[in-house]
Order: structure tokens, then sequence, then C-alpha cells
């Protein structure tokens, strides 16, 4: 589980979704930030990210995920989350993530709040 | 049998002891998730845990400086709630003086630091939190009461 984190990602129009797989710690917070960052410089503004396949996040994959809300904004464009276990859902309302990103049930859900 | 929460021959309390070492904090979480189990704590309360335990690891991980390198972890089972309390033998800090993080200045860019949250999340996560520091190291002490509407 600690070492095995993957992303992958689906183009869904001018959306790009990434899935994630495994801990979100600072390995797999630098992975999901590599695969955003590839995504914005090649001119995607529309990211969803699905954590279904997450259940587990520390502050140190969370503060990479910030770095990438920051450069989403940065570009004029838009992050929604799906797929959260109801504990990271409360964990990105605790520190108030969902004035950033929406945060949405379903994948379906969360590309539909970024039209 | 299993002896459950409650009867006079509960085990009352689990102790393990982690190295600082990168992802130590998962092994702290396997036992989290068997002692919160064996009380009968729903999932959700068992992944709040879980993830408030992460954050305390990894706060000693980065900050206690402990000359020992380990991270002591006592689970105490109470009829009503777990106590968790992690400790280590660093060199401590004043929870007076952390910053409360302000997401819209990290999000914006005025801080440029986007880490700490630990001690805002574990707050959020507990039911209560306490938290005891000085030159002789760190105790957090951090309690989940039983879900009153779940399996009791």
């Amino acid at each position: 589980m600690i070492n095995q984190f993957a992303v992958t990602v689906r183009r869904e129009g001018d959306v790009a979704v990434l899935h994630t797989d495994g801990y979100v710690n600072n390995l797999g917070g630098e992975k999901i930030g590599e695969q955003a960052n590839a995504l914005i410089a090649g001119g995607t503004t529309k990211l969803v990210i699905d954590m279904e396949k997450s259940t587990v996040i520390n502050s140190i994959g969370i503060s990479i995920l910030i770095e990438v809300i920051e450069k989403v904004q940065e570009v004029g464009g838009a992050l929604a989350f799906c797929g959260l276990t109801r504990t990271i859902a409360k964990t990105f309302t605790i520190m108030g993530l969902a004035q950033f990103a929406a945060i949405r049930d379903t994948e379906a859900e969360a590309i539909a709040a970024l039209s | 049998m299993n002896p459950k929460p409650g009867t006079s021959d509960l085990p009352k309390e689990v102790s393990l002891t982690i190295p600082i070492l990168e992802n130590m904090e998962v092994a702290a979480t396997q036992t989290a998730e068997a002692v919160a189990q064996f009380m009968e704590f729903d999932r959700e309360q068992i992944d709040e845990l879980k993830h408030a335990l992460i954050e305390a690891c990894i706060n000693a991980f980065e900050h206690s400086k402990s000359g020992d390198s380990k991270v002591y972890i006592r689970f105490v089972m109470n009829p009503e709630d777990l106590v968790v309390v992690i400790q280590d033998f660093g060199q401590g800090f004043d929870p007076g003086e952390v910053p409360r993080p302000d997401l819209s200045a990290k999000v914006s860019g005025t801080d440029g630091y986007k880490r700490g949250w630990g001690l805002m999340l574990i707050e959020g996560l507990m039911d209560s939190v306490e938290i005891q520091s000085g030159e002789a190291g760190t105790q957090i002490t951090m309690t989940k009461r039983r879900n009153k509407g779940g399996a009791q």
C-alpha cells in the first residue's frame, strides 16, 4: 500500500480526470502534482481528482493538492474532487478546501461542476 | 471467545513503539484499526482516528528531533472512549506559538508554506485533544468517544 501509489489520467472533453490509487502522502502527492503540472503546462485548465481508490491521506499530500489548486487558479481554471471517503471529505471541510475546489460524490458530478 | 469492552477481562491498554522512519505512521494506524475494531467503533470513527494518529506521528517525526528516534503510542480502552497517547522525548514546542493555517493565503500564494495543518486536523477529527510539551518532549492525548448511535 505504502509505495504502490498510482495516478492515471483520462480525458473527458476539456476535462482531465486524475484517478489516484493508494496513500496520498508525500510520494503520492508528488505524483499527483507532476501529472497536474504536465496537464496544466499542456493547456488543460479543468481538473477532476477522483480519489475513490485512495482511502488514506496525510497533510503532506494535502499540501501538494493545495499547490495544484493554486496552479489551476493561476491559469483561470478549476478543480473538483470526487470519490472521497467521509473522513477525507471531513478533512477537506475542516481545512476549508470546499471554498477553492468543488467536492462531489461521483466523477460525473465533478465533471459537471466544472462545466 | 474474545473478551468485549466493559467485561472484567478486557485488556485495557495496547502499547506500540515505532521508529522515526518514513511511512512508519502506517504501522501505527494498523494497530489503531485493530484496537478500534475490537471496541466496535464504526468505520467513520476508525478512519478519523487513523487520520488523526497519522498527523500526530508525522508531527513527531518532523519536529521532535528526538534523540532516541522513537515515538511511543498507547491505546487505552475505556468503556466509553478510546484514549490514544502519542509521546516523544524530543525538543518539544509551544502549542500557543503554532500559527493557525489560513487556506486563502496558501491558495493565493500569499503564504508560500502550504503545510501546518496537523494540529488543526487532529483537533477536528478527534473529540478532545490535550497537548503537553516541554524540554523533555511532547505528549499528545487524544480521545475518541464511542458513537452513541452505533454498536455498543
